[in-house]
């Protein structure tokens, strides 16, 4: 099963290192990692998706609680959460299939974001599902490029913070 | 007060209660040996900075304080990492000080140049590159705290050489924030009492004790526990000497090399209560056929080891001994005499097969070991190295002080033990310390026998020399069709080049001089090394093949039985 964790960290030269070396070396498997600002100064916020059983799942959290940096750890799997993901698709366009594109783009609620002459840049927000369908649409158009950030997410309404504590 | 960077070091690690440093010089260290004569810190210069990092890691085992090396950049730094993966795999208190080369040639591959934080991070509890002068202090301050609060462990802390020289207004922390480490000490009161309650309905109860127990000092509590309830125990090899091998509800050692009592009761346990050990693959084996009839109670400091390896019932996470503490008062009184009956009937039937009730001429290490054990009336810190004599020693030395045993049981570091051994005697200058190891471990670190010298260190130091990389050696009699690739073993005269350091070396060929030659050993006021040449193709038994269960052990043929196999035992 896919699982969502959330982990704050100090931010200091290195901790990803750390992070991603502890994933490689106690061989967990990651999908995807995101790492950004938090609203606390100086801590930082990563949104790790990685498969895997839930006793895997709960090694996984330990061994990201048990470094120094790594202040707290939640899995929001099960949590009521917004969970989105941003992607820039560059896909050919002739001038031909242009409003068609435009179309799906609509359809949607993503953005164009560039125009050339032979091609268009879209930029898609939602969950990773609602990228996957977009793509599926336009790739027999032809896909030149594409990049993806991986999932971020956020537990609904206020209780979210306090559930990240994982000991207490 | 200003102080260099050099002399902050220094005076941090006395205010840290520092006493002593196993380390080598070098270009990126220079102005830390510049500024070491002004403090009242022992320097001990070893012969290979993975002896350095070994005895510091010896020295905290047999103290329980913070063991420090000292390293030089480059190959310094590098040659301390087997050291330090084996102090974080067996959870000993480290802090390892490397030079780096100047900030301004950091990343450029300058001379002597490598990246040890990087090459580190998945063998140390925390590492720390420092690059300004005003971090030193703290990074030092929550170097030691980390290393030796919770579950220990080493600690690299990389200084770049211009830190070392630049100044700064020195003030030392008196107390660190680290939001991100909070270890938890105190187990949870619910568990607790549902683990009374266990123990209290259980039938068949069984302790294993690890190496958690020495390192939270509750051998007392343990004991406690023990004597309340009428629990045996069963030791992991690191749990060795946390409670006295003479005690009559200890069973020793399991697991691969257990002893096979110990094991039938690990399988034929209807509850099992660890404390302190990790549920290494030593001691169980598959774990689909390990304790098959036992509820499971886990007491670890580290939530990692709760569900790692072996699925538990009942986890606890919390240091040992206040665990303990909290869980007698809440144990009855019992005692288990069926139990304890059964396990005493299968004793007695693994000491009918013991090669020492076997009349023979051989000289059998099994032998030597049970006269060193004599000889000192058990009371020695014993240090052994790995494979077939780490075995030996863990079987027929009954250790009986806490921390009586030192060995690298989680990587198993050939070469391990002499240099160990030196932190130790460092470490416990009153105590007699003894070194065991085979032919082909001693050889890994042999070079130390100038710092046993030159320290003055009164060693006692055994090979038990068998020609043979003795344990591989012993698997490819078993199960790689007796092929002997690559285990024959050249060795120097040992005794010889014992001489030619100074240190007087004796050979003993037959067993009749096994005796008088340790007795001689422990009459002598400084070092000695005794090379025993003892039967080249004995076996370590009982033992698990690899992939069988612990109930299932090969046993030791016996004399009338399988012919071609020398001797009779089969603990």
């Amino acid at each position: 099963m896919r699982h969502t964790l959330v982990a704050l960290m100090e931010d200091k030269p290195g901790v990803l290192n750390r992070i991603s070396s502890l994933f490689r070396r106690r061989n967990f498997n990651i999908e995807s990692l995101t790492v950004g600002h938090s609203e606390t100064p100086g801590i930082s916020r990563m949104t790790i998706v990685s498969e895997g059983d839930s006793t895997i799942i709960e090694q996984v959290e330990k061994q990201l609680y048990k470094l120094v940096n790594v202040t707290r750890v939640t899995n929001v799997t099960d949590e009521p959460a917004v969970i989105r993901e941003l992607a820039l698709i560059k896909v050919t366009a002739s001038s031909a299939a242009r409003s068609e594109i435009t179309g799906l783009v609509d359809i949607f609620r993503a953005k164009v974001v560039d125009v050339a002459p032979d091609s268009l840049t879209v930029e898609i927000t939602g969950t990773e599902d609602k990228v996957d369908s977009l793509l599926g649409l336009l790739r027999p158009f032809g896909i030149r490029e594409l990049v993806r950030t991986g999932r971020v997410a956020m537990v609904r309404g206020n209780n979210g913070q306090k559930k990240l504590e994982i000991r207490d | 007060m200003k102080l260099t960077g050099a002399h902050i070091v220094w005076e941090s690690l006395a205010r840290e209660g520092v006493g002593v440093v196993f380390g080598i010089s070098g270009g990126a260290v220079i102005h830390l040996y510049h500024a070491l004569p002004e403090y009242p810190i022992r320097h001990v210069l070893m012969r290979h900075e993975q002896a350095a990092a070994h005895a510091a890691d010896g020295y905290a085992r047999a103290t329980g304080k913070v063991g420090v090396c000292l390293a030089t950049s480059g190959p310094g730094a590098t040659n301390l990492v087997t050291g330090l993966a084996t102090a974080y795999m067996d959870s000993s208190p480290v802090v390892a000080i490397t030079g780096q080369v100047p900030t301004s040639l950091i990343g450029k591959d300058a001379f002597q140049e490598v990246d040890i934080t990087g090459i580190t991070l998945p063998i140390t509890k925390h590492n720390y590159l420092v690059t300004e002068v005003e971090s030193l202090p703290m990074v030092i301050k929550e170097a030691f705290h980390i290393a030796r609060t919770g579950r220990p462990g080493p600690v690299l802390i990389d200084i770049a050489k211009d830190v070392q020289a630049d100044s700064l207004e020195y003030e030392y922390p008196e107390e660190v924030n680290l939001p991100g480490y909070r270890p938890t000490l105190i187990g949870n009161q619910r568990q607790i009492k549902q683990a009374a309650q266990l123990i209290n309905e259980a039938q068949r109860p069984l302790i294993i004790a690890g190496h958690g127990v020495m390192l939270a000092g509750a051998e007392a509590e343990l004991g406690e526990l023990v004597g309340k309830a009428q629990l045996p125990v069963v030791n992991t090899l690191l749990g060795l000497s946390t409670i006295p091998e003479t005690h009559p509800l200890c069973l020793g050692m399991g697991g691969m090399h257990g002893e096979a009592y110990a094991n039938k009761a690990l399988q034929e346990a209807d509850l099992i209560l660890n404390v302190g050990g990790r549920f290494d693959d030593r001691l169980t084996g598959p774990v689909s056929t390990f304790v098959p009839e036992a509820k499971i109670i886990h007491i670890d400091i580290d939530p990692v080891e709760i569900a790692k390896n072996v699925p538990v019932d009942l986890p606890i996470v919390g240091d040992a001994k206040n665990v303990l503490q909290a869980l007698i008062p809440l144990i009855e009184p019992t005692s288990h005499p069926d139990w304890i009956s059964k396990i005493s009937k299968w004793r007695a039937e693994s000491a009918r097969r013991d090669i020492l009730e076997q009349e023979t001429d051989d000289l059998v290490p099994q032998y030597v070991v049970r006269h060193i054990w004599h000889a000192t009336r058990g009371n020695a810190i014993m240090v052994s190295d790995v494979g077939q004599n780490q075995m030996w020693e863990a079987q027929y030395f009954l250790h009986q002080k806490p921390r009586g045993l030192l060995s690298s049981g989680g990587l198993g570091t050939m070469g391990f033990a002499l240099p160990a051994a030196i932190g130790a005697q460092m470490g416990k200058p009153e105590e007699t310390v003894w070194v065991t190891a085979g032919d082909g471990g001693f050889q890994m670190n042999i070079q130390e026998l100038a710092t046993v010298v030159q320290e003055k260190l009164p060693l006692k130091m055994a090979i038990l020399n068998n020609g043979f990389l003795g344990m591989v050696r012993q698997w490819q009699q078993f199960f790689f069709e007796g092929r002997y690739s690559g285990t024959p073993l050249l060795g120097p005269d040992f005794a010889r080049v014992a001489e030619a350091y100074g240190i007087p070396g004796f050979t003993v060929r037959e067993k009749s001089r096994v005796v008088p030659a340790i007795e001689q050993a422990m009459a002598t006021d400084g070092p000695v090394l005794i090379d025993f040449i003892i039967e080249q193709e004995e076996n370590v038994y009982p033992m698990v093949a690899p992939g069988g269960s612990i109930g299932d052990m090969l046993r030791r043929p016996q004399p009338e039985g399988v012919s071609g196999q020398k001797g009779g035992d089969s603990r």
